[in-house]
């Protein structure tokens, strides 16, 4: 015995109503015979049955009930065991119609509350208004339609600062309130460089020059009252390098030229590597060397007072890189707009009067490093050469270094290294 | 083989074809084959008698009421019906469904469902074999809903205009899905429209497979030998709704009863009795040799395995350089 | 051996394609070239002038105006073992053969289950800037690379005219080449005389730092003719030049907006539902947080491209409004 169910005839048929039964109970049937008509979205389609054998009961009397694809319509004792795999749903039960439940459907097919799952509606809560109070498709549109917020409502992008992508990023790493930040943009756009300037301002309380004057008041008291400090100073020939720094902007454009002052740095950056003991923190334990060189250089500003953030790796930078990375940092530092970790990473610093007209400097090392580099400005001097006196480019360089750690001795091969690198300039 | 056996063999043909589609149908309802389906069933003789005139290395593009034709031509039933089950055993690996059958070893090129889309292809392959002097042939079959169409008058123009090796095949089934053709085509002759293209074009009764085998064999011999493409107009009726649901408001019950008296399984196993060249037992044995076939081939299907779904997107781009 | 240095050779687009079909035909018996006037009239744009004389009707065939037969049959031919090359006069028509290309070119690979492949190549021009009027001056080539199964190329400078062509034909599957109108006449030196180029990457033809144009084909030498005046404002331009509409190359576009952190798309297409769009929908998806600024388009105005020289050039994308629109992103 088998039920004979409605079929499925398209993809786009989910259920039909029976009009007409061309069989009755007792009647014999042949494979591919039609036995049923039912009416679809499309029309009155015949239907067929697979299977010789003879209706045993018809389970549904045509009507205007909606009936759902799969639901058993006839019983049929078949006069052989046909195969008809019917794998994907799970059979309806089949008991006798008049005992049934009074009410059908007491739940809307699987497609309405699909479609009611997908509207984001609580099928439960509508009130159908098909036949039997049957919930129909449009009855789940509608209330879609009722709880859904209207697209007027919804704000129109002025909910948040309005920050690009990449700026608000930075924010968060840097832990910036975007609402706190003012656009420098006429358009009013927080873009990254914004963020940066309050990302460094962050680290600067209200009252900038006030407090870093504090800062450097404690600092230097420190510097005075715990490093013993020496100092070392030696005249170095400037010549050459002069010379050949001259052939070489001579072959660059007037924004990449690069200055003086960058051979000093990057010539100092060399030569700490070369003696140990002067590129490193003096901390609670006793003095830490550092590997890499975070080269800090003393930059006075405009309001007063002095900052000396670090040039990150200055021993391995090209002398091109070294000239861009200052400008940038000199153009922050006066803007307020340094990081934090440029502020506190230097592992020696570089204080360079000479565009004050200074000759020599004897700088006070900003602890915790344990040693400071000055220049003077770069002059004419007379100096003798071979014997004969001749006018030359000289600086003055002064070191001054931590007796904790070092002695004059390695003090005297950090200049004398410094005078070599100097003049072999092309080597930087 | 005797003519006598040949004759036998297109009965079996027809048969196969038939039976294989009437269990499409039922596996349709029990909804494992889905998409569309579009059955062939009444128009058998046609793509029987065509195929039965081809050579190995001649090419068929057909349309999407195609499984006819891909029996015919030799696919494995079994592999073209774990392709409507969407198996990737089927002969498309599950990728074209009813609409698409392609095999690449029998020149089968598809399974096309754009209506007069496989006509400019058919058009192209033959001129590869004019360009390259291979004497092949390329059917194409195509409704007459097609006519209407501006790809099949394109496609008959250039075909003429370059002497290309084309059989264009046009299976008159009177209707293009539910629309006869008297409301579709000014001019219902077909003939005359290949004739304005200066191509020898025949009406054939499609409801006979020795009139369709005989006619196309003509047909098939002149394109070969170098005398330009042919028409054939095939005249016949589809027995069925034009797909599974379809309720068939179109045309009249009695026309179609009246078309079944000529079915041409029916017609022929008549002719093959009267003239003593089939008993009932022989007939029974090609009922049961075909049953079995069938049976096969829903077991193949049945057995087959779904392709992952890793592999979703393969085959969009070719991953053999040729 | 010589010591006379031959000076380098200075080629238009036109003979550049030209050259590039000419030298696949010698090489190989399976290709041909099939499409309206390419064979007596010698090619609407003059492409395959002279070529009918050299490789004969057969081979240069004239095609009645059939677009969706001839392109069926360029299809057909190819898979019937040939290498077709199938001229398009323009986009424009293109439409009358979209059935064969959308429906049959870039399905038969996937729905034979991979029995079938395609090796056609379908050439055609592309774009406005004329005075041709709306019918004539459509910019479709993003409706082909919305389709998968495709290659769309769009070589915007002579090398890629000359060397996108070989590759193509070496491709398996169906390849679609968009030579925009604009560029036919142009003017320049072969890096190498048989150098084929790849058809699968994005190019950078020239380096920025503060903003990229990402671009194709005809815009190509707008966007760095924006460049250059950029730089005389100190803002430094990236131009990207995406020569593979489909599939596209992703991880160019996001390196690019990583480095520069903004970005105009430039386009002759539509913006709605274009390949701009597209463009940007990556850069949303997948390098939103490198933006500093909102993505840019600088598209083509959604009219039909209007006849009066005054109007079209106002519905074109132009240098001044890539600028503006770069200047816009900057703050500058």
């Amino acid at each position: 015995m088998i039920d004979f169910v409605l079929p499925s005839l398209g993809a786009d048929m989910d259920e039909a109503m029976l009009v007409a039964w061309l069989v009755e109970p007792g009647d014999h049937v042949e494979y591919g015979q039609i036995i049923a008509e039912v009416e679809t979205d499309k029309g009155i389609i015949e239907i067929e049955c697979w299977h010789d054998g003879v209706i045993e009961e018809l389970l549904r009397r045509p009507g205007p009930e909606k009936l759902s694809v799969g639901t058993p319509l006839a019983r049929i004792s078949v006069d052989e065991m046909e195969v008809v795999p019917r794998p994907s749903e799970p059979r309806l039960p089949s008991a006798p119609p008049e005992q049934r439940p009074p009410r059908f459907p007491t739940q809307p097919p699987p497609p309405i509350r699909h479609l009611a799952l997908t509207l984001g509606v609580d099928i439960e809560k509508i009130t159908g208004t098909g036949a039997n109070g049957f919930v129909t498709r449009e009855d789940v549109r509608r209330a879609a339609r009722k709880s859904a917020p209207r697209v007027e409502e919804r704000p129109l992008g002025k909910g948040r600062a309005k920050a690009s992508p990449l700026a608000r990023a930075r924010a968060d790493e840097l832990g910036v309130d975007l609402e706190s930040v003012t656009a420098s943009r006429a358009d009013g756009m927080i873009v990254e460089a914004d963020v940066e300037s309050v990302g460094a301002a962050v680290t600067v309380p209200e009252d900038k020059v006030a407090a870093m004057r504090k800062a450097i008041t404690r600092s230097m008291s420190r510097s005075k009252r715990e490093i013993p400090h020496y100092y070392l100073a030696t005249r170095i020939d400037m010549d050459r390098a002069l010379t050949w720094l001259e052939d070489v902007n001579s072959e660059l454009p007037i924004t990449k030229r690069v200055l003086p002052t960058v051979l000093l740095l990057k010539a100092t950056a060399r030569a700490v590597r070369d003696v140990p003991g002067l590129n490193g923190h003096w901390l609670d334990e006793g003095f830490r060397p550092s590997e890499p060189v975070h080269l800090g250089v003393a930059i006075s500003l405009r309001e007063g007072g002095l900052v000396a953030p670090a040039i990150h790796d200055a021993d391995t930078l090209e002398l091109g890189e070294l000239m861009e990375h200052l400008r940038d940092l000199v153009t922050r530092a006066r803007s307020w707009r340094l990081r934090g970790s440029e502020m506190s990473d230097p592992t020696i610093t570089v204080t360079n009067l000479g565009d004050r007209g200074v000759d020599t400097a004897f700088p006070v090392i900003i602890p915790p490093q344990v040693a400071m580099v000055g220049f003077g400005k770069i002059v004419e001097e007379v100096v003798a050469v071979e014997g004969k006196p001749a006018v030359h480019s000289v600086v003055h360089a002064t070191l001054a270094a931590d007796h904790r750690v070092t002695d004059g001795h390695t003090g005297g091969l950090f200049l004398t290294a410094l005078d070599r690198l100097l003049q072999q300039p092309e080597g930087l | 083989m005797t003519d006598n056996e040949h004759r036998l063999h297109l009965l079996e043909q027809m048969l196969r074809i038939r039976r294989f589609e009437e269990r499409c149908a039922q596996l349709y309802q029990a909804e494992k084959i889905r998409g569309f389906l579009h059955l062939y069933i009444g128009e058998e003789a046609v793509a029987t008698g065509v195929m039965e005139v081809l050579e190995p290395d001649d090419a068929i593009v057909a349309t999407y009421r195609e499984h006819g034709h891909a029996l015919a031509r030799g696919l494995d039933p079994g592999l073209i019906m774990a392709e409507m089950f969407g198996k990737v055993e089927g002969c498309s690996r599950g990728r074209g469904g009813s609409m698409h059958l392609f095999d690449a070893s029998t020149r089968f090129y598809g399974g096309n469902a754009i209506v007069g889309g496989g006509l400019p292809l058919a058009v192209g392959l033959a001129l590869a074999d004019k360009l390259s002097h291979r004497p092949r042939v390329t059917a194409v079959f195509f409704g007459e809903g097609a006519v209407a169409e501006g790809e099949f008058h394109e496609s008959m123009n250039l075909a003429a205009l370059w002497d290309l090796p084309v059989l264009f095949c046009c299976e008159n089934n009177l209707y293009a899905m539910g629309t006869a053709l008297e409301r579709s085509e000014s001019q219902t002759q077909l003939t005359l429209k290949a004739a304005s293209y200066e191509m020898p074009a025949w009406e054939v009764d499609g409801m006979d497979v020795e009139a369709v085998a005989e006619a196309a064999r003509k047909a098939a011999e002149s394109v070969r030998a170098g005398g330009g493409p042919h028409f054939l107009e095939l005249r016949t009726y589809r027995f069925r709704a034009h797909s599974m649901f379809d309720p068939e408001l179109y045309r009249a019950r009695d026309e179609v009863e009246e078309w079944k008296h000529r079915d041409p399984i029916e017609q022929f196993r008549e002719r093959l009795i009267g003239e003593g060249v089939l008993d009932d037992e022989a007939w029974g044995e090609i009922e049961d040799r075909v049953h079995e076939e069938v049976d096969r081939a829903v077991a193949l299907a049945d057995a087959g395995t779904w392709e992952p779904v890793e592999s979703l997107t393969r085959f969009v781009y070719s991953e053999v350089a040729p | 051996m010589s010591d006379v240095i031959a000076p380098p050779e200075t080629i238009t687009y036109r003979e550049a394609i030209r050259e590039a079909m000419s030298e696949a035909m010698r090489r190989d018996d399976r290709v041909f070239l099939m499409g309206e006037d390419v064979g007596r009239y010698g090619g609407c744009y003059a492409v395959s002038k002279g070529m009918l004389e050299e490789f004969g009707p057969e081979r240069v065939r004239d095609t009645p105006l059939s677009e969706s037969a001839f392109v069926g049959a360029g299809i057909g031919a190819a898979l019937g073992g040939m290498r077709p090359i199938v001229e398009v006069m323009t986009v424009n028509f293109s439409l009358l053969a979209l059935d064969q290309v959308v429906n049959t070119a870039a399905v038969y690979q996937h729905m034979s289950g991979g029995q079938f492949n395609v090796p056609v190549v379908i050439r055609m021009a592309t774009g406005a800037g004329r005075q041709l009027a709306a019918q004539h001056s459509h910019s479709l080539e993003g409706w082909y690379a919305h389709v998968p199964g495709l290659r769309v190329l769009a070589p915007g400078t002579i090398e890629d005219a000359r060397g996108m062509l070989a590759p193509a034909l070496d491709d398996p599957d169906p390849v679609i080449i968009f030579e925009h109108v604009g560029l036919y006449n142009l003017q320049g030196e072969l890096p190498e005389v048989d150098g084929s180029v790849d058809i699968t990457t994005a190019q950078i033809r020239r380096v920025g730092q503060d903003i990229s144009v990402v671009t194709y084909g005809g815009s190509l030498p707008k966007a760095i003719d924006a460049a250059r005046e950029l730089d005389e404002l100190g803002i430094s331009a990236e131009v990207l030049d995406l020569r593979v509409l489909r599939p596209l190359d992703k991880e160019a576009i996001l390196r690019t907006v990583s480095s520069t952190h903004r970005v105009v798309i430039v386009d002759e297409g539509w913006k709605t539902g274009g390949i701009s769009a597209e463009i940007a929908a990556i850069i949303a998806e997948e390098a939103v947080w490198e933006l500093d600024a909102p993505i840019e388009r600088v598209c083509t105005a959604e009219v039909p491209i209007p006849y009066a020289r005054h109007m079209e050039q106002a519905a074109l994308p132009q240098v001044p409004t890539i600028v503006a629109a770069a200047r816009r992103l900057v703050g500058r």
